[in-house]
C-alpha cells in the first residue's frame, strides 16, 4: 500500500510523543531538578525527554572531564601555601598552542635559577583544553579544572590568567578528581618511603 | 622447476617500465621517482594494465635545502592491497608537473590544492585556480620559506614562553592588517571578486537544442552559500541553472581554511594530536587513530593488545556517532526538519558521554598517543558500553529504520538522485560510504587491514545503485556492523598495559616518510608525515575524505534538479573543518 511507510514512521513519532508524557507521569517530580533525575536522563535506560535543563540543572561531569588548567598548592601544617610548581617549564614546552608563560625565579644571592615560579600565565583565549600540560607535569602541579563557566564581558581584560587566579588548593583538586588524587598520593607516599629506606640503608 | 619459476615470474616494475621508474634510495622512503615527462605514460599503464586504478592522495613536499619540490602520488588497487608511491621532482623556482586530472579526475581538487599551497603548476589541468586561499593571497604558504602574519618562530616550543615568560598577545604584536601581504599590484580596497567572474565564465552553457535555447530564456547562476543552512557550514556551490535543471556546478571552499598543515609543521609530533581532533570535529577519535598510525610507522613501535582494543572500540563508536549525524542532517536537508536529527542526537549523546568519561572531552578527545592511548578505561565504563551496544543501539537503530527507510517521501526524494557509477566513483577517488554505495566493496579495514580489524567478524557494506538512497542505506547498515565489532571487542578485551614504554612528549623520530590511513567514518583518512630526524615533522599532509569526496559532486548533480543538489551534498557527508583544513 502506498503511504504505508509514512504511516509506520508516524507511528514511531507518535510512540515517542506519548512516551515523553508517560515517562514524566511515571517518574513524577523526581525526573527533573534532582541528581537522580539528571543521572537517569543521561543513562542508557532513558526514554522520553533526555535534555538537561542548563543552567537550572547541570550535567554530571566524569572525573576525567577537562577544561582549562589550574595550579595546585599544598597547605602546610602551619597554614602557609606551598606551590607544587617548580617552574621546570615542561608544560610550556608541550603546550600545543603555546598559551603558557612561566617566569622562573632566580636566587638573589647566587644568581642561579631557583625552582619556584615568580609568575605563571595562561592565556585562556588560546588554550585548546587538550590536557597535555597536566599529563606530563612530573610534580602533579598543573591539573585540568572542571569549572566551565568562565565567560567574561571583556576578554582583553580578564582572559590572561595569572598565578593568583590559576592557583587552587590540593583539597579542591581532591574534590574534583578523587580517584586521580588518591592514586597520586599513594605513589608519592611510596616514593617517599623508598627514599627514606634508602637513606636508612646508607 | 627453476626454469618454470623464472619463466612465470612477473617482471618487476623497474623492468616493466625500463628505466622510467627509479626506486627510492633515501633511507626511510619507499616507492619510485618518475620524470615528469613520463608520468602520464606510467600512470596510464598502472591504471589500465596493473590495476592501480585508485589515486588516493596527491600532495607535494618542499625540500628547501635540496631546492626541489616533490609531488607525491599514492596509488592503490580498488581490489585491495598496499600502496604504490610515485614521486616527481621539480625545481622550486620553475615547478611544473604534468597533470593527472585527465586520467584520474579525482586529482582535480588535490592538484589545485598543491598549486595553491605549494606553487606547483600542473600542465594540462582544466581549471588550475587557488582552492583554499583567496585571490588576494600572496605566495604559497606551505613552502618552507613562507612565513605567516603571526610568525614567531620556525618550530615550537617558542623561547619566549620559558623561563623568562614575556607574555604578549599575538594580536597586540601584530595588529591585524599591518603585516599581511598581497600579491603585486593587488589593492584589497579596490578589489572586486574577479575570481567569481572567471568562475562564472567557465561554467558550462546549455546545450544548443535544450529547452532554454528553444524558449530563448537565459541561464542563471545561483550561489548557494557560503551562508546557507543546507551546506553544513561555510561552503558555497555556484550552480548554473536552466530552469530547475543544473547545467553545471562548481564547489567553492576554503572559508574555514587555517592551514592546519603549516601549523602542524611548526608543532612537535605530539602537539599535533589535539590539532587532528579539530579536522573533522565529529570524529576526533578516528582522526587521532590515523595520525597515530602514521607516526607509529615512522617510530616503528608496536601497540599493546589492550590499547588496540580500546582504539577499535573508540573508532567504531565514532563511526556510529558520525553516521547518526550524517543521516540526521541528510533528513534535515530533505525537509524533515530536526525531528529525525534529534532522535539520532539522543543516541549520539550517550556515545559522547562515553568519550567524555574516557578522554575528558566530548568532541576534542585527544585520546591516542604514539604506542597506545593516554589512560586506561575508567572503572565501570565497559559496563556502560555493554548495555548500549547489546541492547539500546540495536533496538533504536531498528526503530529508526522503521521510522525512515520505507518512508515514501524519503524514497521518492532519494532514489535515483545523485547517481555515481562504480567507474566514476573509483576515478574520482571517492571514499567511504560514497564509494561503497556505488558498488565498490572497498573498506580499508578489509582491503588493507590495520590495527586488529582482521580479528573481527563484520561485513563490508555495499550498495549497488550509487544514489542518495543507497548512501543512506550503507550508513544504516554500517552502524549495525560497527555495533557488531564493538560487541566482539568489549567481550574479548584483554587486561594489560595501554601504552608502549613510558609516556613521552619528545620523540626521536627517525628520518623517513610514512602514510597512515584509516577507514574513517567519512572515508579514507590518510596522514602523510615526513620526518627529517628532528623534533618536528618536516611535512604533514592530511588526505581529507570530506575534501576529496566533493570532487564528484558536479558529476552527481549535473542534469538533476536544484533541490536534489542539496541532498546530494548532504549524502556525501562533509564536515567543513576537514574540507577546508
Amino acid at each position: 500500500m502506498y503511504g504505508k511507510g509514512i504511516i509506520k514512521g508516524m507511528g514511531v513519532t507518535l510512540k515517542r510523543f506519548i512516551d515523553t508524557y508517560v515517562d514524566d507521569l511515571k517518574r513524577g517530580k523526581k525526573r527533573y531538578h534532582t541528581a537522580e533525575g539528571i543521572a537517569y536522563r543521561s543513562s542508557a535506560e532513558v526514554s522520553g525527554a533526555f535534555t538537561i535543563q542548563y543552567p537550572e540543572e547541570k550535567a554530571l561531569l566524569p572525573e576525567e572531564f577537562r577544561f582549562i588548567p589550574f595550579l595546585v598548592y599544598d597547605v602546610e601544617p602551619d597554614g602557609t601555601k606551598k606551590d607544587r610548581c617548580t617552574a621546570c617549564g615542561i608544560c610550556a614546552k608541550v603546550c600545543p598552542p603555546q598559551c603558557i608563560w612561566i617566569v622562573r625565579a632566580t636566587d638573589p644571592q647566587t644568581g642561579k635559577p631557583s625552582p619556584v615560579s615568580v609568575d605563571f600565565y595562561v592565556d585562556v583565549d588560546i588554550c585548546m583544553n587538550c590536557g597535555l600540560c597536566a599529563e606530563f607535569c612530573p610534580f602533579d602541579s598543573i591539573k585540568m579544572d572542571h569549572d566551565y563557566e568562565i565567560a567574561v564581558y571583556d576578554r582583553m581584560k580578564y582572559n590572561i590568567y595569572d598565578k593568583e587566579k590559576l592557583s587552587k588548593s590540593a583539597s579542591y583538586y581532591a574534590s574534583i578528581r578523587p580517584v586521580n588524587y588518591a592514586r597520586e598520593e599513594k605513589a608519592r607516599a611510596e616514593a617517599e618511603a623508598a627514599k627514606a629506606a634508602r637513606k636508612k640503608a646508607v | 622447476m627453476s626454469d618454470i619459476a623464472q619463466a612465470t615470474t612477473v617482471p618487476t616494475l623497474e623492468e616493466r617500465f625500463s628505466g622510467k621508474l627509479i626506486p627510492e634510495t633515501r633511507s626511510g622512503y619507499q616507492g619510485y621517482i618518475v620524470k615528469s615527462e613520463n608520468l602520464i605514460e606510467v600512470a596510464t599503464t598502472l591504471r589500465d594494465e596493473l590495476g592501480y586504478d585508485y589515486l588516493s592522495s596527491v600532495t607535494a613536499v618542499d625540500y628547501l635545502p635540496e631546492d626541489i619540490l616533490e609531488v607525491v602520488y599514492h596509488f592503490y588497487k580498488s581490489t585491495g592491497g598496499g600502496a604504490l608511491v610515485l614521486k616527481v621532482q621539480t625545481p622550486r623556482n620553475a615547478s611544473v608537473v604534468s597533470s593527472l586530472t585527465p586520467l584520474f579526475p579525482g586529482a582535480e581538487f588535490q592538484e589545485r590544492e598543491v598549486w595553491d599551497l605549494l606553487g606547483v603548476r600542473f600542465d594540462g589541468h582544466p581549471d588550475l585556480r587557488r582552492i583554499l586561499t583567496w585571490e588576494g593571497f600572496a605566495g604559497h604558504p606551505l613552502r618552507k620559506d613562507w612565513k605567516e602574519p603571526f610568525y614567531e618562530g620556525d618550530v615550537k616550543p617558542y623561547d619566549s614562553r620559558w623561563p623568562a615568560g614575556h607574555i604578549s598577545r599575538a594580536e597586540d604584536n601584530n595588529p591585524f592588517g599591518s603585516n599581511v601581504q598581497y600579491p603585486q599590484g593587488f589593492d584589497p580596497a579596490a578589489w572586486v571578486a574577479e575570481g567569481d567572474d572567471a568562475l562564472y565564465r567557465i561554467m558550462k552553457k546549455a546545450e544548443p537544442d535544450s529547452e532554454a535555447e528553444h524558449l530563448g530564456s537565459e541561464q542563471i547562476i545561483v550561489n548557494f552559500g557560503p551562508q546557507h543552512p543546507s551546506t553544513h557550514g561555510v561552503f558555497r556551490m555556484v550552480v548554473s541553472l536552466d530552469g530547475e535543471t543544473i547545467v553545471d556546478l562548481k564547489p567553492v571552499m576554503g572559508y574555514l581554511h587555517r592551514n592546519h598543515e603549516k601549523i602542524a609543521e611548526r608543532n612537535t609530533f605530539l602537539m599535533n594530536m589535539p590539532f587532528t581532533d579539530r579536522l573533522d570535529y565529529i570524529c576526533s577519535m578516528s582522526n587521532n587513530f590515523g595520525y597515530a598510525l602514521a607516526v607509529e610507522k615512522l617510530l616503528n613501535i608496536q601497540v599493546p593488545e589492550r590499547a588496540e582494543y580500546i582504539r577499535v572500540i573508540m573508532a567504531e563508536l565514532t563511526r556510529l556517532s558520525n553516521h547518526m549525524i550524517a543521516i540526521g542532517t541528510l533528513l534535515n536537508d530533505m525537509g524533515a526538519y530536526f525531528t529525525p536529527m534529534l532522535y539520532y542526537l539522543e543516541e549520539r549523546e550517550l556515545i559522547l558521554d562515553i568519550f567524555e568519561a574516557v578522554s575528558g572531552s566530548r568532541m576534542m578527545c585527544n585520546y591516542f598517543r604514539f604506542g597506545g592511548v593516554v589512560r586506561d578505561l575508567p572503572d565501570g565504563i565497559l559496563e556502560k558500553i555493554k548495555p548500549l551496544v547489546f541492547d539500546r543501539f540495536p533496538r533504536t537503530i531498528d526503530e529508526l529504520d522503521v521510522y525512515l527507510t520505507q518512508n515514501e517521501v524519503v524514497r521518492a526524494r532519494c532514489e535515483g538522485v545523485g547517481v555515481l557509477t562504480p567507474d566514476q566513483a573509483i576515478a574520482f577517488s571517492a571514499a567511504g560510504p560514497t564509494l561503497r554505495a556505488s558498488g565498490v566493496p572497498y573498506d580499508i579495514r578489509r582491503a588493507d587491514p590495520y590495527s586488529i580489524y582482521d580479528r573481527f567478524d563484520f561485513d563490508v557494506v555495499v550498495g549497488y545503485h550509487g544514489d542518495v538512497y543507497d548512501r543512506y542505506l550503507v550508513r544504516m547498515e554500517e552502524m549495525r556492523q560497527s555495533i557488531r565489532i564493538i560487541q566482539q571487542a568489549v567481550n574479548t578485551i584483554p587486561e594489560g598495559p595501554i601504552l608502549q614504554g613510558a609516556p613521552k612528549y619528545q620523540f626521536r623520530v627517525p628520518a623517513g616518510e610514512a602514510y597512515g590511513r584509516v577507514e574513517g567514518p567519512k572515508g579514507e583518512l590518510g596522514f602523510y608525515v615526513i620526518s627529517n630526524g628532528k623534533g618536528n615533522p618536516w611535512r604533514y599532509h592530511v588526505r581529507a575524505p570530506s575534501f576529496i569526496n566533493v570532487t564528484p559532486l558536479t558529476e552527481m548533480c549535473r542534469g538533476g534538479k536544484v533541490a536534489d543538489a542539496i541532498i546530494t551534498l548532504g549524502s556525501i557527508d562533509i564536515v567543513l573543518g576537514e574540507t577546508d583544513r
